[in-house]
Protein backbone atom coordinates (compact mmCIF):
# COMPACT_ATOMS: atom_id res chain seq x y z
CA UNK A 1 0.00 0.00 0.00
CA UNK A 2 1.70 3.24 -1.11
CA UNK A 3 1.64 6.27 1.16
CA UNK A 4 -0.26 9.52 0.43
CA UNK A 5 0.91 12.23 -1.97
CA UNK A 6 2.08 15.69 -0.83
CA UNK A 7 2.17 18.89 -2.87
CA UNK A 8 4.23 21.95 -1.98
CA UNK A 9 1.83 24.74 -2.93
CA UNK A 10 3.62 27.77 -4.30
CA UNK A 11 2.67 31.42 -4.30
CA UNK A 12 4.40 34.69 -4.95
CA UNK A 13 3.34 37.94 -3.26
CA UNK A 14 0.01 36.43 -2.21
CA UNK A 15 -0.85 35.12 -5.67
CA UNK A 16 -1.12 31.36 -6.11
CA UNK A 17 1.26 30.23 -8.83
CA UNK A 18 -0.16 28.30 -11.77
CA UNK A 19 2.22 25.43 -11.04
CA UNK A 20 0.29 24.83 -7.81
CA UNK A 21 -2.90 24.03 -9.75
CA UNK A 22 -0.96 21.96 -12.28
CA UNK A 23 0.42 19.86 -9.43
CA UNK A 24 -2.99 19.59 -7.74
CA UNK A 25 -4.53 18.34 -10.99
CA UNK A 26 -2.01 15.60 -11.67
CA UNK A 27 -1.68 14.86 -7.95
CA UNK A 28 -5.46 14.25 -7.70
CA UNK A 29 -5.39 11.90 -10.68
CA UNK A 30 -2.48 9.90 -9.26
CA UNK A 31 -3.99 9.79 -5.78
CA UNK A 32 -7.27 8.44 -7.16
CA UNK A 33 -5.51 5.81 -9.26
CA UNK A 34 -3.34 4.73 -6.36
CA UNK A 35 -6.28 5.01 -3.91
CA UNK A 36 -4.35 7.25 -1.53
CA UNK A 37 -5.07 10.70 -0.11
CA UNK A 38 -3.72 13.97 -1.47
CA UNK A 39 -2.26 16.57 0.89
CA UNK A 40 -0.85 20.04 0.26
CA UNK A 41 1.33 22.29 2.33
CA UNK A 42 1.51 26.11 2.18
CA UNK A 43 4.08 28.37 3.81
CA UNK A 44 3.91 32.09 4.52
CA UNK A 45 1.89 34.71 6.31
CA UNK A 46 -1.06 34.39 3.91
CA UNK A 47 -0.95 30.62 4.00
CA UNK A 48 -4.44 30.23 5.45
CA UNK A 49 -6.28 32.23 2.81
CA UNK A 50 -4.27 30.47 0.11
CA UNK A 51 -5.08 27.07 1.59
CA UNK A 52 -8.81 27.71 1.12
CA UNK A 53 -8.25 27.58 -2.66
CA UNK A 54 -6.60 24.19 -2.64
CA UNK A 55 -9.82 22.16 -2.38
CA UNK A 56 -8.62 19.59 -4.88
CA UNK A 57 -6.46 18.19 -2.11
CA UNK A 58 -8.11 16.31 0.75
CA UNK A 59 -6.30 18.30 3.39
CA UNK A 60 -3.89 21.21 3.59
CA UNK A 61 -1.14 21.87 6.12
CA UNK A 62 -0.56 25.52 6.84
CA UNK A 63 2.70 26.94 8.15
CA UNK A 64 1.76 30.47 9.01
CA UNK A 65 5.22 31.94 9.16
CA UNK A 66 5.95 35.37 7.64
CA UNK A 67 9.61 34.42 7.31
CA UNK A 68 8.50 31.77 4.84
CA UNK A 69 6.73 33.91 2.21
CA UNK A 70 9.68 33.01 0.09
CA UNK A 71 10.39 29.54 1.39
CA UNK A 72 13.87 29.13 2.81
CA UNK A 73 15.26 25.97 1.23
CA UNK A 74 16.60 24.88 4.62
CA UNK A 75 13.47 25.40 6.70
CA UNK A 76 11.19 24.06 3.94
CA UNK A 77 13.19 20.87 3.55
CA UNK A 78 13.27 20.32 7.31
CA UNK A 79 9.51 20.67 7.61
CA UNK A 80 8.90 18.47 4.59
CA UNK A 81 11.32 15.88 5.89
CA UNK A 82 9.50 15.56 9.20
CA UNK A 83 6.14 15.34 7.41
CA UNK A 84 7.51 12.56 5.20
CA UNK A 85 8.59 10.70 8.33
CA UNK A 86 5.18 11.12 9.97
CA UNK A 87 2.94 10.37 6.99
CA UNK A 88 5.14 8.06 4.96
CA UNK A 89 4.48 9.98 1.72
CA UNK A 90 5.09 8.07 -1.49
CA UNK A 91 5.43 11.14 -3.68
CA UNK A 92 6.22 14.76 -2.90
CA UNK A 93 5.57 17.15 -5.81
CA UNK A 94 7.49 20.43 -5.98
CA UNK A 95 7.34 23.13 -8.68
CA UNK A 96 10.28 23.48 -11.05
CA UNK A 97 10.27 27.23 -10.56
CA UNK A 98 12.72 29.90 -9.46
CA UNK A 99 10.83 30.25 -6.17
CA UNK A 100 11.20 26.57 -5.21
CA UNK A 101 14.64 25.77 -6.69
CA UNK A 102 16.90 23.95 -4.31
CA UNK A 103 14.21 22.56 -2.00
CA UNK A 104 13.95 19.25 -3.90
CA UNK A 105 17.65 18.28 -3.85
CA UNK A 106 18.00 19.41 -0.22
CA UNK A 107 14.96 17.39 0.79
CA UNK A 108 16.27 14.41 -1.16
CA UNK A 109 19.59 14.65 0.67
CA UNK A 110 17.96 14.95 4.09
CA UNK A 111 15.18 12.37 3.63
CA UNK A 112 17.13 9.86 1.56
CA UNK A 113 14.33 9.76 -1.03
CA UNK A 114 15.42 9.99 -4.66
CA UNK A 115 14.76 13.13 -6.69
CA UNK A 116 13.51 13.41 -10.26
CA UNK A 117 13.87 16.72 -12.08
CA UNK A 118 12.19 18.23 -15.18
CA UNK A 119 9.16 15.93 -14.90
CA UNK A 120 6.64 16.41 -17.72
CA UNK A 121 4.41 13.38 -17.30
CA UNK A 122 3.48 10.86 -14.60
CA UNK A 123 1.47 7.66 -14.90
CA UNK A 124 0.57 4.56 -12.91
CA UNK A 125 1.05 1.08 -14.35
CA UNK A 126 0.69 -2.15 -12.39
CA UNK A 127 0.92 -0.24 -9.14
CA UNK A 128 4.24 1.36 -10.10
CA UNK A 129 4.54 5.06 -10.82
CA UNK A 130 6.40 6.06 -14.01
CA UNK A 131 7.70 9.44 -15.07
CA UNK A 132 8.81 11.23 -18.23
CA UNK A 133 11.41 13.94 -17.81
CA UNK A 134 12.78 16.27 -20.39
CA UNK A 135 16.52 16.51 -20.79
CA UNK A 136 18.91 18.68 -22.80
CA UNK A 137 16.50 21.61 -23.00
CA UNK A 138 13.68 19.42 -24.31
CA UNK A 139 15.68 17.79 -27.11
CA UNK A 140 15.37 14.41 -25.39
CA UNK A 141 12.65 12.84 -23.31
CA UNK A 142 13.49 10.17 -20.80
CA UNK A 143 11.21 7.65 -19.14
CA UNK A 144 12.36 7.37 -15.57
CA UNK A 145 11.56 4.85 -12.89
CA UNK A 146 11.75 4.83 -9.10
CA UNK A 147 12.54 1.25 -8.08
CA UNK A 148 11.49 2.10 -4.52
CA UNK A 149 8.22 3.64 -5.81
CA UNK A 150 8.83 6.67 -3.60
CA UNK A 151 10.42 9.97 -4.45
CA UNK A 152 10.50 13.73 -4.69
CA UNK A 153 9.35 14.97 -8.06
CA UNK A 154 10.08 18.37 -9.54
CA UNK A 155 7.29 19.29 -11.97
CA UNK A 156 8.27 21.22 -15.07
CA UNK A 157 5.94 24.24 -15.40
CA UNK A 158 3.41 24.00 -18.22
CA UNK A 159 3.36 20.20 -18.26
CA UNK A 160 -0.12 19.63 -16.84
CA UNK A 161 -3.43 21.48 -17.28
CA UNK A 162 -4.03 23.82 -14.36
CA UNK A 163 -7.84 23.69 -14.61
CA UNK A 164 -7.91 20.18 -13.20
CA UNK A 165 -6.39 21.61 -10.04
CA UNK A 166 -9.13 24.15 -9.36
CA UNK A 167 -12.22 23.51 -7.24
CA UNK A 168 -14.68 25.35 -5.00
CA UNK A 169 -14.54 22.58 -2.44
CA UNK A 170 -13.08 23.59 0.91
CA UNK A 171 -10.26 21.33 2.06
CA UNK A 172 -9.72 20.48 5.71
CA UNK A 173 -6.98 22.72 7.03
CA UNK A 174 -4.48 21.88 9.73
CA UNK A 175 -2.15 24.52 11.09
CA UNK A 176 1.29 23.25 11.96
CA UNK A 177 2.96 25.13 14.75
CA UNK A 178 6.65 24.69 14.42
CA UNK A 179 9.58 25.75 16.52
CA UNK A 180 11.19 28.86 15.09
CA UNK A 181 14.16 27.94 12.98
CA UNK A 182 17.12 30.00 12.01
CA UNK A 183 18.11 30.39 8.41
CA UNK A 184 21.33 31.98 7.31
CA UNK A 185 19.78 33.11 4.04
CA UNK A 186 17.84 36.26 4.88
CA UNK A 187 15.27 37.82 2.57
CA UNK A 188 15.75 41.60 2.43
CA UNK A 189 13.35 43.03 -0.12
CA UNK A 190 11.61 42.64 -3.43
CA UNK A 191 12.98 44.51 -6.42
CA UNK A 192 10.10 45.42 -8.69
CA UNK A 193 10.60 45.14 -12.46
CA UNK A 194 12.23 48.22 -13.90
CA UNK A 195 9.83 50.17 -16.03
CA UNK A 196 11.26 49.88 -19.50
CA UNK A 197 11.09 52.33 -22.37
CA UNK A 198 8.16 50.31 -23.74
CA UNK A 199 5.74 48.06 -21.93
CA UNK A 200 5.73 44.89 -24.03
CA UNK A 201 2.69 43.56 -22.16
CA UNK A 202 0.60 46.37 -23.68
CA UNK A 203 1.52 45.95 -27.37
CA UNK A 204 -0.81 44.59 -30.05
CA UNK A 205 2.13 43.54 -32.18
CA UNK A 206 5.39 42.06 -30.94
CA UNK A 207 8.36 41.14 -33.09
CA UNK A 208 10.27 38.68 -30.96
CA UNK A 209 13.93 37.98 -31.56
CA UNK A 210 16.03 35.08 -30.34
CA UNK A 211 19.62 33.94 -30.57
CA UNK A 212 19.03 33.51 -34.31
CA UNK A 213 19.36 37.29 -34.69
CA UNK A 214 23.14 36.63 -34.33
CA UNK A 215 24.32 40.05 -33.18
CA UNK A 216 23.20 43.38 -31.78
CA UNK A 217 23.53 45.18 -35.12
CA UNK A 218 20.73 43.09 -36.63
CA UNK A 219 18.22 44.26 -34.04
CA UNK A 220 17.58 47.47 -36.00
CA UNK A 221 16.01 45.32 -38.73
CA UNK A 222 13.55 43.84 -36.23
CA UNK A 223 12.88 47.32 -34.89
CA UNK A 224 12.10 48.65 -38.34
CA UNK A 225 9.64 45.80 -38.91
CA UNK A 226 8.01 46.35 -35.52
CA UNK A 227 7.66 50.08 -36.21
CA UNK A 228 5.95 49.45 -39.54
CA UNK A 229 3.55 47.01 -37.90
CA UNK A 230 2.85 49.44 -35.06
CA UNK A 231 4.42 47.31 -32.37
CA UNK A 232 7.62 46.74 -30.44
CA UNK A 233 10.53 44.33 -30.24
CA UNK A 234 10.76 41.76 -27.46
CA UNK A 235 13.27 38.95 -27.03
CA UNK A 236 14.24 35.61 -25.60
CA UNK A 237 16.61 35.38 -22.67
CA UNK A 238 19.95 35.00 -24.52
CA UNK A 239 19.38 38.33 -26.27
CA UNK A 240 18.79 40.01 -22.90
CA UNK A 241 21.70 38.23 -21.18
CA UNK A 242 23.99 39.44 -23.96
CA UNK A 243 22.95 42.95 -22.99
CA UNK A 244 21.49 43.68 -26.44
CA UNK A 245 18.10 44.68 -25.04
CA UNK A 246 16.96 45.61 -21.51
CA UNK A 247 15.35 43.08 -19.15
CA UNK A 248 12.00 44.79 -19.61
CA UNK A 249 11.88 43.27 -23.10
CA UNK A 250 12.30 39.65 -22.01
CA UNK A 251 9.44 37.25 -22.63
CA UNK A 252 9.11 34.04 -20.60
CA UNK A 253 9.51 32.41 -17.26
CA UNK A 254 11.75 35.03 -15.71
CA UNK A 255 10.54 37.82 -17.97
CA UNK A 256 7.11 39.04 -19.00
CA UNK A 257 3.96 37.23 -20.00
CA UNK A 258 2.56 38.78 -23.17
CA UNK A 259 -0.66 38.33 -25.16
CA UNK A 260 -0.37 40.51 -28.28
CA UNK A 261 -2.65 40.08 -31.30
CA UNK A 262 0.41 39.19 -33.38
CA UNK A 263 3.57 37.51 -32.11
CA UNK A 264 6.11 37.32 -34.91
CA UNK A 265 8.96 35.14 -33.69
CA UNK A 266 12.34 35.37 -35.41
CA UNK A 267 15.10 32.87 -34.62
CA UNK A 268 13.61 31.72 -31.31
CA UNK A 269 13.75 27.97 -30.66
CA UNK A 270 10.66 27.89 -28.43
CA UNK A 271 12.09 26.53 -25.18
CA UNK A 272 9.39 25.89 -22.55
CA UNK A 273 10.71 28.81 -20.44
CA UNK A 274 10.09 31.13 -23.38
CA UNK A 275 6.78 29.61 -24.48
CA UNK A 276 5.39 30.03 -20.97
CA UNK A 277 5.38 33.78 -21.55
CA UNK A 278 3.83 33.95 -25.05
CA UNK A 279 1.65 30.90 -25.68
CA UNK A 280 -1.61 32.80 -25.26
CA UNK A 281 -0.83 35.34 -27.99
CA UNK A 282 -3.45 35.77 -30.72
CA UNK A 283 -1.67 34.94 -33.97
CA UNK A 284 1.73 33.33 -33.60
CA UNK A 285 3.96 33.25 -36.66
CA UNK A 286 7.43 31.79 -36.38
CA UNK A 287 10.47 31.91 -38.63
CA UNK A 288 13.20 29.40 -37.87
CA UNK A 289 15.79 27.55 -39.95
CA UNK A 290 15.27 24.34 -37.97
CA UNK A 291 12.19 22.38 -39.14
CA UNK A 292 12.09 20.60 -35.76
CA UNK A 293 12.22 23.76 -33.65
CA UNK A 294 9.63 23.43 -30.86
CA UNK A 295 8.34 26.93 -31.62
CA UNK A 296 6.51 25.35 -34.57
CA UNK A 297 4.30 23.41 -32.22
CA UNK A 298 3.15 26.62 -30.55
CA UNK A 299 2.83 28.78 -33.66
CA UNK A 300 -0.22 28.65 -35.92
CA UNK A 301 1.95 29.52 -38.92
CA UNK A 302 5.55 28.57 -39.49
CA UNK A 303 8.22 29.45 -42.00
CA UNK A 304 11.23 27.20 -42.16
CA UNK A 305 13.78 29.65 -43.55
CA UNK A 306 16.61 32.01 -42.75
CA UNK A 307 15.11 35.10 -41.16
CA UNK A 308 17.62 37.27 -43.02
CA UNK A 309 16.16 36.04 -46.33
CA UNK A 310 12.58 36.75 -45.33
CA UNK A 311 12.55 39.94 -43.28
CA UNK A 312 14.24 42.40 -45.71
CA UNK A 313 11.81 41.69 -48.59
CA UNK A 314 8.92 41.71 -46.11
CA UNK A 315 9.94 45.16 -44.91
CA UNK A 316 10.27 46.37 -48.51
CA UNK A 317 6.80 45.08 -49.39
CA UNK A 318 5.22 46.58 -46.30
CA UNK A 319 6.74 49.98 -47.10
CA UNK A 320 5.14 50.15 -50.52
CA UNK B 1 37.78 36.51 -1.03
CA UNK B 2 38.61 32.99 -2.10
CA UNK B 3 36.27 32.37 -5.04
CA UNK B 4 35.95 28.80 -6.27
CA UNK B 5 34.06 28.27 -9.52
CA UNK B 6 32.99 24.79 -10.57
CA UNK B 7 32.49 24.35 -14.30
CA UNK B 8 30.62 21.51 -15.95
CA UNK B 9 30.61 20.34 -19.55
CA UNK B 10 27.29 19.40 -21.13
CA UNK B 11 26.30 18.13 -24.59
CA UNK B 12 25.97 20.91 -27.14
CA UNK B 13 22.30 20.77 -28.09
CA UNK B 14 22.90 22.73 -31.27
CA UNK B 15 24.19 19.40 -32.59
CA UNK B 16 21.70 16.65 -33.27
CA UNK B 17 21.53 14.32 -30.27
CA UNK B 18 21.55 10.59 -30.95
CA UNK B 19 20.25 8.00 -28.48
CA UNK B 20 22.64 5.03 -28.00
CA UNK B 21 21.64 1.49 -28.98
CA UNK B 22 20.87 0.67 -25.35
CA UNK B 23 18.15 3.30 -25.55
CA UNK B 24 19.19 4.55 -22.13
CA UNK B 25 21.82 7.18 -22.79
CA UNK B 26 23.14 9.45 -25.51
CA UNK B 27 25.50 8.06 -28.10
CA UNK B 28 28.74 9.72 -27.02
CA UNK B 29 30.34 9.18 -30.40
CA UNK B 30 28.26 12.00 -31.88
CA UNK B 31 28.39 14.22 -28.84
CA UNK B 32 30.08 17.59 -28.87
CA UNK B 33 30.64 18.96 -25.40
CA UNK B 34 30.45 22.60 -24.41
CA UNK B 35 30.50 24.59 -21.19
CA UNK B 36 27.09 24.67 -19.49
CA UNK B 37 25.67 28.18 -20.23
CA UNK B 38 24.97 29.26 -16.62
CA UNK B 39 28.52 28.13 -15.71
CA UNK B 40 29.90 30.59 -18.23
CA UNK B 41 28.03 33.33 -16.36
CA UNK B 42 29.21 32.00 -13.05
CA UNK B 43 32.83 32.34 -14.20
CA UNK B 44 32.08 35.86 -15.41
CA UNK B 45 30.50 36.81 -12.07
CA UNK B 46 33.59 35.46 -10.27
CA UNK B 47 35.88 37.60 -12.42
CA UNK B 48 33.70 40.68 -11.87
CA UNK B 49 33.83 40.09 -8.09
CA UNK B 50 37.60 39.72 -8.16
CA UNK B 51 37.94 43.01 -10.05
CA UNK B 52 35.68 44.78 -7.53
CA UNK B 53 36.87 43.31 -4.25
CA UNK B 54 40.16 41.55 -4.91
CA UNK B 55 40.87 37.95 -3.99
CA UNK B 56 41.53 34.92 -6.14
CA UNK B 57 39.49 32.92 -8.59
CA UNK B 58 40.11 29.16 -8.73
CA UNK B 59 38.33 27.31 -11.51
CA UNK B 60 37.70 23.60 -11.00
CA UNK B 61 36.27 21.10 -13.48
CA UNK B 62 35.88 17.36 -13.72
CA UNK B 63 37.58 15.80 -16.70
CA UNK B 64 35.51 15.74 -19.91
CA UNK B 65 36.10 16.23 -23.62
CA UNK B 66 37.16 19.84 -24.42
CA UNK B 67 37.53 20.69 -20.75
CA UNK B 68 41.22 21.67 -21.06
CA UNK B 69 40.30 24.37 -23.58
CA UNK B 70 37.61 25.65 -21.26
CA UNK B 71 40.07 25.78 -18.33
CA UNK B 72 42.79 27.56 -20.32
CA UNK B 73 40.19 30.03 -21.57
CA UNK B 74 39.18 30.73 -17.96
CA UNK B 75 42.82 31.44 -17.16
CA UNK B 76 43.13 33.75 -20.16
CA UNK B 77 40.03 35.59 -18.97
CA UNK B 78 41.64 36.31 -15.59
CA UNK B 79 41.26 33.29 -13.31
CA UNK B 80 44.26 32.64 -11.03
CA UNK B 81 44.32 28.86 -10.87
CA UNK B 82 42.80 26.11 -12.98
CA UNK B 83 42.23 22.64 -11.59
CA UNK B 84 41.07 19.39 -13.18
CA UNK B 85 39.70 16.34 -11.40
CA UNK B 86 40.84 13.48 -13.68
CA UNK B 87 38.69 10.43 -14.35
CA UNK B 88 36.04 9.03 -16.63
CA UNK B 89 32.93 10.67 -15.26
CA UNK B 90 30.56 9.72 -18.09
CA UNK B 91 27.02 9.32 -16.77
CA UNK B 92 27.80 10.54 -13.25
CA UNK B 93 24.68 11.84 -11.52
CA UNK B 94 24.19 15.13 -9.71
CA UNK B 95 24.39 13.85 -6.10
CA UNK B 96 27.66 12.08 -6.93
CA UNK B 97 29.07 15.17 -8.67
CA UNK B 98 28.35 17.14 -5.50
CA UNK B 99 30.21 14.50 -3.50
CA UNK B 100 33.25 14.80 -5.77
CA UNK B 101 33.24 18.61 -5.58
CA UNK B 102 32.87 18.49 -1.80
CA UNK B 103 35.89 16.18 -1.61
CA UNK B 104 37.85 18.81 -3.49
CA UNK B 105 37.73 20.98 -0.36
CA UNK B 106 39.22 18.23 1.79
CA UNK B 107 42.06 17.46 -0.63
CA UNK B 108 45.62 18.49 0.24
CA UNK B 109 46.14 22.22 0.51
CA UNK B 110 42.51 23.13 -0.23
CA UNK B 111 39.78 24.09 2.18
CA UNK B 112 36.44 25.74 2.55
CA UNK B 113 37.71 28.80 4.41
CA UNK B 114 35.81 31.59 6.18
CA UNK B 115 36.06 33.75 3.05
CA UNK B 116 35.30 31.08 0.44
CA UNK B 117 32.56 31.80 -2.07
CA UNK B 118 31.56 28.77 -4.14
CA UNK B 119 29.89 29.52 -7.48
CA UNK B 120 28.17 27.05 -9.79
CA UNK B 121 25.74 27.39 -12.66
CA UNK B 122 22.23 27.42 -11.19
CA UNK B 123 21.28 24.36 -13.23
CA UNK B 124 22.40 22.27 -16.18
CA UNK B 125 20.37 20.73 -19.00
CA UNK B 126 21.23 17.21 -17.82
CA UNK B 127 20.38 17.69 -14.13
CA UNK B 128 17.94 14.75 -14.03
CA UNK B 129 18.61 14.03 -10.35
CA UNK B 130 18.65 17.65 -9.27
CA UNK B 131 20.93 20.64 -9.34
CA UNK B 132 24.45 20.19 -8.01
CA UNK B 133 24.64 23.43 -5.97
CA UNK B 134 22.01 22.54 -3.31
CA UNK B 135 23.47 19.03 -2.90
CA UNK B 136 26.94 20.53 -2.49
CA UNK B 137 25.63 22.98 0.10
CA UNK B 138 24.19 20.05 2.08
CA UNK B 139 27.46 18.13 2.12
CA UNK B 140 29.53 21.21 2.95
CA UNK B 141 27.02 22.45 5.52
CA UNK B 142 27.23 25.91 3.95
CA UNK B 143 24.19 28.07 3.10
CA UNK B 144 22.88 28.08 -0.46
CA UNK B 145 20.74 30.16 -2.76
CA UNK B 146 20.08 29.67 -6.49
CA UNK B 147 18.92 31.54 -9.61
CA UNK B 148 21.17 34.48 -8.77
CA UNK B 149 22.01 37.29 -11.20
CA UNK B 150 24.20 39.57 -9.11
CA UNK B 151 26.42 39.49 -6.01
CA UNK B 152 28.00 42.17 -3.84
CA UNK B 153 30.20 41.86 -0.78
CA UNK B 154 29.72 43.81 2.47
CA UNK B 155 32.38 46.11 3.91
CA UNK B 156 33.67 43.54 6.42
CA UNK B 157 33.87 40.94 3.66
CA UNK B 158 31.86 38.51 5.74
CA UNK B 159 28.49 38.57 4.00
CA UNK B 160 27.22 38.69 0.45
CA UNK B 161 24.10 40.34 -0.82
CA UNK B 162 22.58 38.61 -3.84
CA UNK B 163 19.83 39.24 -6.38
CA UNK B 164 17.52 36.33 -7.11
CA UNK B 165 15.15 36.13 -10.06
CA UNK B 166 11.54 35.19 -9.47
CA UNK B 167 9.09 35.65 -12.35
CA UNK B 168 7.62 38.45 -14.43
CA UNK B 169 10.72 40.59 -13.96
CA UNK B 170 10.29 40.50 -10.16
CA UNK B 171 13.51 39.93 -8.24
CA UNK B 172 14.46 39.64 -4.60
CA UNK B 173 17.46 40.70 -2.55
CA UNK B 174 18.88 38.24 -0.01
CA UNK B 175 21.85 38.24 2.34
CA UNK B 176 23.96 35.27 3.40
CA UNK B 177 27.27 34.81 5.22
CA UNK B 178 30.48 33.43 3.76
CA UNK B 179 31.35 30.66 3.16
CA UNK B 180 28.36 29.85 0.96
CA UNK B 181 27.32 28.09 -2.23
CA UNK B 182 25.57 30.14 -4.91
CA UNK B 183 23.82 28.98 -8.09
CA UNK B 184 24.32 31.59 -10.80
CA UNK B 185 21.69 32.16 -13.48
CA UNK B 186 23.28 35.17 -15.20
CA UNK B 187 26.07 37.64 -14.49
CA UNK B 188 25.85 41.40 -14.32
CA UNK B 189 27.53 41.52 -17.73
CA UNK B 190 27.72 39.05 -20.62
CA UNK B 191 30.71 36.69 -20.46
CA UNK B 192 33.85 38.50 -21.63
CA UNK B 193 35.49 37.64 -24.88
CA UNK B 194 39.06 36.49 -25.01
CA UNK B 195 41.00 36.21 -28.28
CA UNK B 196 41.94 32.66 -29.28
CA UNK B 197 45.55 33.81 -29.73
CA UNK B 198 45.71 34.72 -26.05
CA UNK B 199 44.34 31.32 -25.03
CA UNK B 200 46.86 29.61 -27.30
CA UNK B 201 49.81 31.47 -25.83
CA UNK B 202 48.65 30.75 -22.29
CA UNK B 203 48.37 27.06 -23.14
CA UNK B 204 52.09 27.03 -23.93
CA UNK B 205 53.19 28.23 -20.52
CA UNK B 206 50.40 27.56 -18.03
CA UNK B 207 49.68 24.28 -16.31
CA UNK B 208 46.44 22.71 -15.23
CA UNK B 209 46.70 21.50 -11.64
CA UNK B 210 45.14 18.14 -10.91
CA UNK B 211 43.41 16.85 -7.80
CA UNK B 212 42.69 13.13 -7.57
CA UNK B 213 39.35 12.14 -6.13
CA UNK B 214 37.97 8.61 -6.09
CA UNK B 215 34.55 8.12 -7.69
CA UNK B 216 31.96 8.12 -4.88
CA UNK B 217 29.81 5.08 -4.42
CA UNK B 218 26.36 6.57 -4.24
CA UNK B 219 23.39 5.95 -6.46
CA UNK B 220 20.51 8.30 -6.92
CA UNK B 221 17.72 5.71 -6.70
CA UNK B 222 16.45 6.90 -10.08
CA UNK B 223 16.67 4.66 -13.16
CA UNK B 224 16.51 5.72 -16.79
CA UNK B 225 14.24 3.25 -18.58
CA UNK B 226 14.25 4.75 -22.04
CA UNK B 227 15.51 7.88 -23.80
CA UNK B 228 13.86 9.12 -26.95
CA UNK B 229 13.55 12.13 -29.20
CA UNK B 230 10.18 13.83 -28.76
CA UNK B 231 7.93 13.89 -31.79
CA UNK B 232 7.33 17.40 -33.01
CA UNK B 233 3.73 18.23 -32.24
CA UNK B 234 3.75 19.90 -35.67
CA UNK B 235 0.87 22.23 -35.14
CA UNK B 236 1.97 25.14 -37.32
CA UNK B 237 0.75 25.42 -40.88
CA UNK B 238 3.93 25.89 -42.89
CA UNK B 239 4.23 28.72 -45.38
CA UNK B 240 6.52 27.71 -48.22
CA UNK B 241 8.10 29.19 -51.32
CA UNK B 242 10.74 31.71 -52.30
CA UNK B 243 11.38 34.62 -49.90
CA UNK B 244 9.38 36.99 -52.11
CA UNK B 245 6.37 34.67 -52.14
CA UNK B 246 6.64 34.01 -48.44
CA UNK B 247 6.67 37.69 -47.56
CA UNK B 248 3.62 38.25 -49.81
CA UNK B 249 1.81 35.43 -48.00
CA UNK B 250 2.73 36.89 -44.61
CA UNK B 251 1.19 40.20 -45.67
CA UNK B 252 -1.99 38.44 -46.88
CA UNK B 253 -2.23 36.65 -43.57
CA UNK B 254 -1.83 39.88 -41.61
CA UNK B 255 -4.57 41.47 -43.69
CA UNK B 256 -6.93 38.51 -43.31
CA UNK B 257 -6.55 38.58 -39.58
CA UNK B 258 -7.11 42.33 -39.47
CA UNK B 259 -3.67 43.10 -38.05
CA UNK B 260 -2.81 45.04 -41.17
CA UNK B 261 -5.46 47.34 -42.52
CA UNK B 262 -5.33 48.43 -46.20
C1 LIG C 1 15.35 29.28 -14.75
C2 LIG C 1 15.31 29.64 -16.21
C3 LIG C 1 14.56 30.73 -16.62
C4 LIG C 1 14.50 31.05 -17.97
N1 LIG C 1 13.74 32.11 -18.34
C5 LIG C 1 13.63 32.40 -19.64
C6 LIG C 1 12.79 33.48 -20.08
O1 LIG C 1 12.15 34.18 -19.29
N2 LIG C 1 12.72 33.72 -21.39
C7 LIG C 1 13.39 32.99 -22.33
O2 LIG C 1 13.26 33.28 -23.53
N3 LIG C 1 14.19 31.99 -21.94
C8 LIG C 1 14.34 31.68 -20.63
N4 LIG C 1 15.17 30.68 -20.26
C9 LIG C 1 16.09 30.10 -21.28
C10 LIG C 1 15.45 29.06 -22.16
O3 LIG C 1 15.61 27.80 -21.56
C11 LIG C 1 16.17 29.01 -23.53
O4 LIG C 1 17.54 28.77 -23.33
C12 LIG C 1 16.00 30.27 -24.35
O5 LIG C 1 14.64 30.64 -24.44
C13 LIG C 1 16.54 30.04 -25.73
O6 LIG C 1 16.54 31.24 -26.45
P1 LIG C 1 16.56 31.25 -28.03
O7 LIG C 1 15.40 30.50 -28.55
O8 LIG C 1 16.70 32.65 -28.46
O9 LIG C 1 17.94 30.54 -28.38
P2 LIG C 1 18.23 29.11 -28.98
O10 LIG C 1 17.55 28.06 -28.21
O11 LIG C 1 19.68 29.05 -29.17
O12 LIG C 1 17.51 29.15 -30.39
C14 LIG C 1 17.90 29.91 -31.48
C15 LIG C 1 17.01 29.48 -32.63
O13 LIG C 1 17.26 30.31 -33.76
C16 LIG C 1 17.25 29.52 -34.93
N5 LIG C 1 18.04 30.26 -35.90
C17 LIG C 1 19.38 30.45 -35.91
N6 LIG C 1 19.73 31.23 -36.95
C18 LIG C 1 18.59 31.53 -37.62
C19 LIG C 1 18.29 32.31 -38.79
N7 LIG C 1 19.26 32.94 -39.46
N8 LIG C 1 17.02 32.39 -39.18
C20 LIG C 1 16.02 31.75 -38.51
N9 LIG C 1 16.24 31.02 -37.40
C21 LIG C 1 17.50 30.91 -36.95
C22 LIG C 1 17.81 28.19 -34.50
O14 LIG C 1 17.36 27.16 -35.38
C23 LIG C 1 17.27 28.05 -33.09
O15 LIG C 1 16.05 27.34 -33.08
C24 LIG C 1 15.23 30.31 -18.92
C25 LIG C 1 15.96 29.22 -18.52
C26 LIG C 1 16.00 28.88 -17.19
C27 LIG C 1 16.80 27.67 -16.82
Amino acid sequence: MPGPILILAEHLKGEIADITFEMLGIGRKLADELKVTLHSIVFGKEAESIAANLGVSDSVFVVNNPQMDIPSTDIASNILKSLIEQKNYSLVLIGGTNVSTGIGPKLSFRSGLPFINFCRNIWVKDGMVGFTSQLFGGKILSDVGLPGNRGIICIYPGSFPSNAGKSDKKPSIETLSLPAEETKVVFKQYIEPEAGDVDITKQDVLVSIGRGISNADNISMAEELAAILGGAVCASRPVIDQGWLPLSRQVGKSGMTVKPKLYLSLGVSGAPEHVEGMKDSGLILAINTDPNAPIFSVAQYGICADLFDIIPPLIEKLKT
Amino acid sequence: MDIVVFLKMVPDVVEELVVADTGKSLDTQFLRMKLNDPDDYSLEEALILKEKYGGTVTVVAMEAAEVDDVLFTALAKGADRIVKIPGDWTGIQAPAIAKVLASYFSSAGRQLGPDTLVLLGSQAIDDLEGEVAPYLSEILGAPYIGVITGISLDAEKKKVSVIKEFAGGLRGEFELPLPCVIGIQAAEKPPRYVPVAKVRSIMKTAKIETVDIAPPEITSGVTIEKMFIPEAAGKAKMIEGEPEQISAQIIDLLKETGILRR
